[in-house]
Parts: C-alpha cells; sequence; structure tokens
C-alpha cells in the first residue's frame, strides 16, 4: 500500500466529562488519506467522543488533535465552524436535516456560509444530487423523503465543500435495513473513488461492508486496530501498520 | 413530596431560563401596572380627593383683627348651613427678606408669607398633611407649604423677617406641608403672630374655615358667606376664597396632565397583559413534549394541567411579588412628582390598584397557563412526544423561499424566514414591538409639543429693558406677558407696572440710539373688563411693532393697527367672540370696541389677556407707560456687550437691560419630561422583555437545528447575525405600525391636554414631526427588537456545538 499524508492525527488525547470516568483515555492514531476507518465500541467505549474531537466539536483535556494539517484542539469557536467548513463533511444517525429547507438548499447550506456563489453551489449541489440518485427530490422537503434518500441527502451535503475528510456517526443507526444497505454502498462508492472516510458505528456489517480498516474502542482506549478488505467476511488481523 | 410536586420542583428549576424570563415578565409587568394604575387612580379628580381626605374648606373666610375678636368670629361657626369650622386663627402677612444660604439674587426679595398661627395641622376643617419634618412645636419654627411661590425652603432653613425698628425675626422651617385649600404660605406657633406682626410691612388679621351643607355652587357659596358676614362684626370681612376658586386654579394645571398620565398608563397596563399572557404561553406550549413524556409514564391529564400551571405560577408570583416592591418604589417617586403637578397632597399607591395588580396578574398567569396546559394535556400521548424540536412542515416555507432568493448572506437569509414558521409568536412580538414604538414615538410628540409650548412662551427678544424695580422672587418677571411663568394668585403674580416717574420715553430712546439695535417695542399692562365676562381682563399693550415677538397663532393674524387685537382662545370663549367679531372692553369706565384679528396662543391669566397695540387705549389710557421694553439685535451683535452699553445708557432712568425675555423653563414641563422619559423607559424594557421571551423561546426549541447548522460551519458570529435576523423583520414592522399609532396617540392627546386647560394649540404645537425623526422612530422598533434578540444570540452563539446537537 502506498503511504499517503495522514489526514487524522490524535496524539496522547484524553478526554473526562465532569464526574464521569474517562471518556478517551492516552488515544493516539493516525488515519492517512484514503482510508476508510471504522470506529467500533460498545455503548461509552468513546466512539462518539472520538468523533467530536476530529470533528472540532469538542476539545481534549491533554493531547492534541490536528486533522489536515489544522490543530483541531487549539481552535476557537469561529475557527473550529471554518475548519468544519473547509475540512470535514458530517453524516448524523438522525440526519439533521433542517425540515423546514427543500432538499438542495440544505445541500447547499454549507457553500453558501462560506460564500461560494449561489448559482455555483447549486450547480455543484444538483450534480451531487444526480450522482447520489436523489436529483428527483431536490425541490422536496426532508420530511416526505424515506430514512435512506434523507441520509444520501445528509450525504450529499457533507461533500458539498469537497472536504478531505467525511465523517459519519452511526449512518445506518436510524435505517431500515434496505437503507441501510444503500448508504453502506453509497460509502463504499465514495471510498472508492478517493474520499477519506471515518465511520462510527455498532454496526460491525458496516464495518466489514465499506471499512478498509477497523478500529476497536474499549473503556476510553484503542483496543484493536485492524486492516481489513472491504466485503471480505472477516478482517485481516494485523494488516497494513497499526498507526502508531 | 409527591410525584406532582417534584415534577413542579424539577421543571421550575431545569428551565431556568424560562423561569428566570417568566419572572422577570411578570415583576415588569407588575411594575408597569402599579405604576400605571397608580397613575390612573392619582389622576381620578386629584383635587377633589385630596379636598375630602384634608376636609378641605369650603371657605377660608379673612377677617380685619383690629374689627373683629376672636369670641365674635367663634360664633359663626354657627351660622346657617355651616357642617364644620376651624379657627379663628390669627394670621400675618409678612415680608422675609431672605435666609442664610438662599443667596438670593442682589436687589431680589422673597414674596410675601401669610402665615398662620396654628398650634396644630388636623382639625375638623383643613386637615393639613405633613410631606416633611414636624408640625410647629414652638416659637421660632415655621411649618412652610409646598405651595409656597417663593424659593424653595428645605428643613432647618432659616428665614429672616426684618422689623420696621431694625431688628429680625428669624423662624426655622421645622416641617413642609400642603393644604388643598391653600389656606397659607406657611405656619407658625400662634405666639409668633404677634414677633411677626410687628415687622417691616406686616399685615394682621383672622383667619377662620368653614365647611357647609350645601357648597357645590357659587350662588350657594356666596349665600353661604353671606350668612357667615352677618354674624361677623360689620365690615370685619376683609376677604374670602371659596373653594371653587381654588379648584379652578387646581384644574389648570391638573387638566393639562390627566390625559397625559391617563395614557401611559394604560400602554403600561395594555403591555403587561400581552407580556405575561405570551411568555407563560409560550413557557407551557414549549413543554408539549415533557408533558407527553409524563402522560406517557402514567400522568394523568389533570396532573399534567396542575404540573404546569403550577410551573407557571410559581415564578410568576416570585416575579408578581418583587414587581409589586417595585412598583410601589418607583409610583412612590412618580406620585411624588405627580403631588406637585396636581398640588394634591400625600398621593400614594391606591390599595385597591395593589390588590388588583397583583390578583389580576396571578389570575391571568393561571388563565393562561390553564389554557394551554389543557390544549398540550388533550394531545394524545405520542403526537406530545413528537412536539417541540421543530416547526410543524409547510409553515413558513414559501417565506424560506422568498427570503433564500435574497440578495444576502445565508444566516441572514435564515434568520429572516424563521418568524413565518412560528406565525403566533411573531404577531405577539410584533405587538410587543408595536407598544414599544408607539410608546416611544407617543414620548417623543409629547416632549416635541411641550417644548414648543415652552418656546410658545418665550419671546424671540433678544434683549429685555425693565422699566421698574426688579421683581420678587417667583414672579414674573417683567416679561412675563410673553413668556415668564404664570404664577397663579400669588401676591406676587403679574408684572410690574412702570412707576409713575420713570421716564419711558427717555428709555426707548436710549434703546434706539444704542449701536446694534434692529427692533424695539414697549409693554404695558392693565387690567379691563369685557362684554360676556365677569372677571377682569389683562391686556398686554404694546408699544411699537411687537410682530416679531415670536407670539403663535392658532388662527388669524397678527393685528396691524389700533382697534385691533389678538386673544387667546379662553378669552374668545369667555367672551363668546370668533376671529372677525369686535368686542367691547371698558378700560377706566371707557368702552373700547376691539376687532379680534386673530386667536394667539398664550397660558398667562389662564388665558384671559388680550393682545393690542397701546394706541388701542390712548382715549382710556393715555398715560400708559411699559412696564418692559424688548428688543432685537442686529445680527452680529454680541448680546453681552450690548447689555453692557445699554444699561450705562439706561443709568439715568433707572431702567436695567437683561440678556434674552427673562424666562425661565416650566418646572411642571421639566417634571412632565422627566415622567414621559421614565414611562417610556418602562415600556421599552418591558417591550424588549417580550422579544427576549419569544426569542429565547424560538432559539430553545431550535437550539438542535443550531447544532446542526454550527456543524456545518456556521461562525459564531453568523449564529448572531442568523439570531438578530429573525427579528429584523418583526422589528421593521413593529416600528411602521407603532410610529402612525404613536402619533396619532400624540394627536389625541396633548390637543386633549390643551382642551383640560381651556387651550386650542396651534399647529405649530401638534406637527412635530418631521420625516427624518418618523424614520428614526420606526427605526426605534427595530432597535428595541435587536436588543431584545442580542441575549439568546449571544447564547446561541456561545452554545457548544456537540451540546446542541445532544439537545432534544
Amino acid at each position: 500500500m502506498t503511504m499517503t499524508e495522514p489526514v487524522i492525527e490524535l496524539d496522547g488525547v484524553h478526554r473526562r466529562f465532569v464526574d464521569g470516568p474517562a471518556a478517551l483515555c492516552d488515544v493516539s492514531l493516525t488515519v492517512r488519506a484514503g482510508e476508510a476507518v471504522a470506529i467500533l465500541g460498545p455503548s461509552g467505549s468513546g466512539k462518539s467522543t472520538m468523533l467530536n474531537l476530529i470533528a472540532g466539536l469538542d476539545r481534549p483535556d491533554a493531547g492534541t488533535v490536528t486533522v489536515a494539517g489544522v490543530r483541531v484542539d487549539s481552535l476557537g469557536e469561529a475557527g473550529a465552524a471554518r475548519y468544519r467548513r473547509a475540512k470535514v463533511g458530517m453524516v448524523f444517525q438522525f440526519f439533521n436535516l433542517l425540515d423546514d429547507l427543500t432538499v438542495l438548499d440544505n445541500v447547499v447550506l454549507p457553500a453558501e456560509m462560506t460564500g461560494v456563489g449561489r448559482g455555483e453551489a447549486r450547480r455543484h449541489a444538483s450534480g451531487l444530487l444526480d450522482v447520489l440518485g436523489i436529483a428527483r427530490h431536490a425541490r422536496a422537503y426532508p420530511g416526505r423523503l424515506s430514512g435512506g434518500e434523507r441520509q444520501r441527502v445528509a450525504v450529499a451535503r457533507a461533500l458539498m465543500n469537497r472536504p478531505p475528510l467525511l465523517l459519519a456517526d452511526e449512518p445506518t443507526g436510524a435505517l431500515d435495513s434496505a437503507s441501510g444497505e444503500e448508504v453502506r454502498a453509497l460509502l463504499r462508492e465514495l471510498h472508492a473513488d478517493g474520499q477519506t472516510v471515518v465511520v462510527v458505528t455498532h454496526d460491525e456489517s458496516l464495518a466489514a461492508s465499506c471499512a478498509t480498516r477497523v478500529v476497536r474502542l474499549a473503556d476510553g482506549r484503542i483496543a484493536s486496530d485492524t486492516r481489513v478488505v472491504p466485503g471480505a467476511a472477516a478482517g485481516v488481523e494485523g494488516a497494513g501498520a497499526v498507526a502508531r | 413530596m409527591s410525584a406532582l410536586g417534584r415534577v413542579i420542583r424539577a421543571g421550575v428549576r431545569r428551565r431556568r431560563v424560562q423561569t428566570a424570563v417568566t419572572g422577570l415578565a411578570a415583576m415588569m409587568a407588575v411594575t408597569a401596572s402599579v405604576l400605571g394604575g397608580s397613575l390612573l387612580v392619582a389622576s381620578d379628580a386629584p383635587f377633589e380627593h385630596a379636598f375630602v381626605r384634608q376636609h378641605g374648606a369650603h371657605l377660608a373666610a379673612q377677617f380685619d383683627s383690629a374689627g373683629a375678636s376672636a369670641d365674635r368670629l367663634g360664633a359663626t361657626a354657627h351660622a346657617a348651613g355651616v357642617t364644620a369650622a376651624a379657627g379663628p386663627f390669627r394670621t400675618v402677612t409678612a415680608d422675609p427678606s431672605g435666609g442664610p444660604g438662599l443667596d438670593l439674587p442682589a436687589d431680589v426679595t422673597m414674596d410675601p408669607m401669610k402665615l398662620v398661627g396654628r398650634g396644630d395641622a388636623g382639625g375638623p376643617v383643613d386637615d393639613v398633611t405633613l410631606s416633611a419634618g414636624h408640625w410647629v412645636s414652638g416659637p421660632g419654627q415655621l411649618v412652610v407649604s409646598a405651595d409656597y411661590s417663593g424659593p424653595e425652603l428645605g428643613l432647618g432653613q432659616k428665614v429672616d423677617f426684618p422689623s420696621a425698628s431694625g431688628g429680625v425675626t428669624e423662624l426655622e422651617v421645622v416641617g413642609v406641608a400642603r393644604s388643598v385649600s391653600r389656606t397659607a404660605d406657611g405656619w407658625v406657633e400662634p405666639s409668633d403672630v404677634s414677633a411677626l406682626t410687628g415687622t417691616k410691612g406686616a399685615e394682621a388679621g383672622l383667619q377662620m374655615l368653614y365647611r357647609f351643607a350645601s357648597a357645590s355652587t357659587t350662588a350657594q357659596l356666596a349665600a353661604d358667606r353671606d350668612a357667615v358676614a352677618a354674624l361677623a362684626p360689620p365690615g370685619s370681612l376683609s376677604g374670602s376664597r371659596t373653594w371653587l376658586d381654588v379648584k379652578r386654579t387646581s384644574d389648570d394645571s391638573t387638566g393639562l396632565f390627566v390625559p397625559f398620565l391617563t395614557a401611559f398608563g394604560l400602554l403600561g397596563i395594555l403591555m403587561s397583559v400581552l407580556i405575561v399572557g405570551n411568555v407563560v404561553a409560550g413557557a407551557v406550549g414549549s413543554g408539549a413534549r415533557r408533558i407527553g413524556i409524563l402522560k406517557a409514564i402514567g400522568f394523568t391529564p389533570a396532573q399534567v394541567v396542575r404540573a404546569y400551571t403550577g410551573q407557571a405560577l410559581i415564578p410568576a408570583a416570585v416575579g408578581t411579588a418583587l414587581g409589586a416592591l417595585l412598583g410601589n418604589l418607583a409610583a412612590g417617586q412618580v406620585l411624588a412628582a405627580t403631588e406637585q403637578l396636581y398640588g394634591a397632597a400625600s398621593l400614594s399607591v391606591a390599595p385597591s390598584v395593589d390588590v388588583a395588580v397583583i390578583g389580576g396578574t396571578l389570575l391571568m398567569v393561571s388563565a393562561t397557563a390553564l389554557v394551554t396546559a389543557l390544549r398540550a394535556g388533550r394531545l394524545r400521548t405520542v403526537d406530545a412526544l413528537a412536539v417541540g424540536r421543530t416547526p410543524k412542515t409547510g409553515r413558513g416555507r414559501r417565506a424560506a423561499r422568498v427570503a433564500r432568493s435574497l440578495p444576502l448572506p445565508r444566516p441572514v437569509t435564515l434568520g429572516l424566514a424563521q418568524p413565518f414558521s412560528r406565525p403566533a409568536r411573531a404577531v405577539a412580538m410584533v405587538t410587543a414591538i408595536l407598544f414599544g414604538a408607539t410608546a416611544v414615538t407617543f414620548a417623543f410628540g409629547l416632549g416635541s409639543s411641550l417644548q414648543r409650548i415652552q418656546d410658545a412662551k418665550r419671546s424671540n427678544a433678544d434683549v429685555t429693558v425693565l422699566t421698574s424695580a426688579p421683581p420678587r422672587w417667583g414672579g414674573p418677571a417683567a416679561p412675563s406677558a410673553i413668556g415668564g411663568e404664570a404664577t397663579g394668585t400669588g401676591a406676587s403674580g403679574g408684572a410690574p407696572a412702570a412707576r409713575g416717574g420713570v421716564d419711558t420715553a427717555a428709555m426707548a430712546r436710549a434703546i434706539e440710539a444704542t449701536h446694534g439695535t434692529r427692533a424695539c417695542f414697549g409693554v404695558a399692562q392693565t387690567e379691563v373688563t369685557a362684554a360676556g365676562t365677569t372677571g377682569s381682563v389683562d391686556v398686554t399693550a404694546f408699544l411699537g411693532d411687537a410682530s416679531w415677538a415670536g407670539y403663535q397663532m392658532v388662527s388669524g393674524t397678527w393685528f396691524r393697527r389700533p382697534g385691533e387685537a389678538v386673544a387667546p382662545t379662553p378669552f374668545l370663549t369667555a367672551t363668546g367672540t370668533r376671529v372677525g367679531d369686535t368686542v367691547v372692553i371698558t378700560d377706566h369706565g371707557t368702552a373700547v370696541p376691539v376687532k379680534i384679528t386673530g386667536e394667539v396662543f398664550v397660558t398667562e391669566n389662564r388665558g384671559m389677556d388680550l393682545l393690542t397695540d397701546a394706541r388701542t387705549l390712548a382715549a382710556a389710557e393715555p398715560h400708559l407707560k411699559a412696564a418692559y421694553f424688548s428688543v432685537a439685535l442686529a445680527s452680529g451683535i454680541d448680546r453681552s456687550a450690548y447689555v453692557r452699553a445699554l444699561d450705562a445708557a439706561l443709568r439715568p432712568t433707572g431702567a436695567i437691560a437683561q440678556v434674552g425675555d427673562g424666562g425661565g423653563a416650566s418646572q411642571l414641563l421639566i417634571m412632565l419630561d422627566a415622567l414621559t422619559g421614565l414611562l417610556t423607559l418602562m415600556l421599552v424594557v418591558v417591550a424588549g422583555l417580550g422579544v427576549l421571551n419569544a426569542v429565547v423561546l424560538d432559539t430553545r426549541e431550535r437550539v438542535h437545528d443550531l447544532g446542526v447548522v454550527k456543524a456545518l460551519g456556521m461562525t459564531p458570529r453568523q449564529t448572531v447575525s442568523m439570531v438578530v435576523a429573525q427579528v429584523v423583520l418583526i422589528g421593521a414592522v413593529g416600528g411602521a405600525l407603532g410610529v402612525p399609532l404613536g402619533v396619532a396617540l400624540q394627536r389625541i392627546v396633548v390637543p386633549a391636554m390643551g382642551d383640560s386647560a381651556g387651550l386650542r394649540l396651534p399647529s405649530a404645537v401638534l406637527d412635530v414631526y418631521q420625516a427624518p425623526a418618523l424614520v428614526l422612530l420606526g427605526l426605534g422598533g427595530l432597535v428595541i427588537a435587536v436588543l431584545g434578540a442580542m441575549g439568546p444570540a449571544g447564547w446561541a452563539a456561545r452554545t457548544r456545538t456537540a451540546v446542541a446537537l445532544r439537545t432534544e
């Protein structure tokens, strides 16, 4: 495998919430461009905390978080917002689409906040919707779409600013099996196109189907870090280098 | 604690912002209502109420002490129709020369004081109310009347009364009191009256105060007076004043303020009702999802309704208690000022106002909470659980599309469309801002009108030349006819007449000869009678062209020749004449026909004034002399230098020149301005609170969406602009609607104020709104809205994205 530039670098990250055990404890992890990483673990293992730290939604108590060359842990609110616009696309379990905006308006929103011209943003958004197979819903409101379609809209919105990193938090968690399969296929396609993807999930099948690497967390620590072949029935233990 | 109690306590604690806003809104609403209600109550016949409280004297009779003994006067208490009497009290009218610390200007003396010897403030008639200090308890003490027209005499102030022999009788002010019957300028120990009788210029007498069974008309009072006089030694009754005379004087000033205070009082109460209703409905409505959860775990609809009603009532009750406290404190201050305006004694918050406001507020909170909670309680559990996070689909989408097409940053267009998804809440916000903008516009208009009334009372004179001795303190100043303050019936009222020996012709020549004089006219004053009136009428007679003096015309034109005159509304009303009519006045027995060419805005002497060319009275008063001269200077002339030069030229004549017209700002108008400012501020704060509440509710409800857009990269600044943009349209609409309402209110209230005082106001006093001012006032609504939204906007910007995303 060709060694590419690291996109995510977590170095000795600690995060503890008030009156609770450490959510993350001395976690170090490197994710390189083009990887598709699934972060697995039971509830309370620190998966979402890690995702929030990478997305700049939260700050570590100790350690550093660097994403695409940006020291995320040292950013203020405004800096973190600008970072998210430029470097990260996020997909949530419950879609988090704005119900009072049309599908197209939801998708163009990140570009508009960056100051991209309306025409250019709409053209790009239409292209994304077309690629994702939901162009016919561009003028509809999210409430009318199925779960799978809504998650496609969320993915389109996440990709709107062409981020180097796509973060997905339980992207199939709120979907029926058919819709879940749609999303799995979509993530595979994106990875195949070279998109760096980090997926937080409980869903072993999602990890198995679209990840090239599986990181398992337990009690705020990395329990295992395994390279896998997407679509293979089982992972290949020790495949690739364990990041750090 | 029961489960219900725990739910209520938890609800109050957990929803701290909502609890605080509910409590704060209730507090402000109650404060404004207590203030407004108190003003309404105080404005309801203030003289009559004070008169009843003080057992006011229907007749205050002054007797000559030389011609009547105390015993003989005591017998008058048994005259036919007398129901109560007080006195006889020994009186003395004495001339105070000043006192330490009074710093009277050179050659200025204090007004004479009518002092009454009374050992007790109370009694069956004229129960005088102390507002500061204590009643006289021994010799050398003075309780001064709050209505004394001289300089303000505070507690501890010593006042000197010089005697003819060169000695001085000194009194120390130990109290301030008010008699609604205006029976004295001050009260002293009876034994002090003798001492003061020996002072220079003092006049001694005896005072009796009566209440009668029938005293509601002038005729009844005349009969009562005759009955009293019949029992007194013949010729001893030297003067009397009926309560109707006092009431008339009081109403002249009171009437001016009643419409104003009524308007503000009503605005305060209306707005309070709106805000509290809105806050409570919003608080309960936003809890619908929680209601669903409670029902899901087994709460009955009745329990849910009780829980939410209780949850709203706790902060509302605390806010109401604090508001009542603040309202009473604020009303105390405002009523103290109102006391001055109304000449009433000891105005205080009526207990009925407190009871009505507290009870009404809690009742309204309960009713609003009950209705909203009932609505939520009726929701199916599953629907209630789904309520809350997002607006109902379909609302505001068209607005969102329109906003989307605007060439504005996306966060701004997102905010602009937001109110359309919550139309009821938007309407409530618009209404709150409308009230605020109305109040600000009205206050601006009222203030401007009052300022113009004040300006109309000043002349355009650059320099005034007083032909006689300087005025006494509190008396006007010579220029009272064109600028001074009316001083009521005090001995000092009116302009000093030119002394017989003064050479006004020499003065006029000196003025004309002084370099820099552009125009000049003299003003003489005299009294005449007019056909159709019972009392005397002041005539302000001008020697020279006075058309530049600055009098404001209500209608018609300034007079142009002898035989013509202009008159204020009360004169025209009293004489039943109109502009163009001729009225016959009688001056020193000579009938003089005068043609009225215009209606002029003059408030002095209650508008019973006639302004004409002095030559109109030539046949009746050929030697009428100017009491003062008004001088206009050529441009570029330094007024102080001119006055110095003119003073030097006038020295042989004894006249004195002074800069300006000598008229000062009216204390009443200053007080009214202060009241306007206070009430407006309160209404604006309540309006801002209404916006704050609505935006807080909105922001809290949409916090999850907020997390989403922040996760997508919305910066704190963009978040603030989005939340603020939510209220921009609302503020603009509220302002746009509030401004015309405020203007309309000003056009109703200000003329009503004039009508109450018997005056028609000139258009210059009413037309105070210019286009730029209206635009700025309209923007005032926007400012209120933005200020109200800044708090929630800051909160939204500070909220951590991860927390917002986790929020349900």
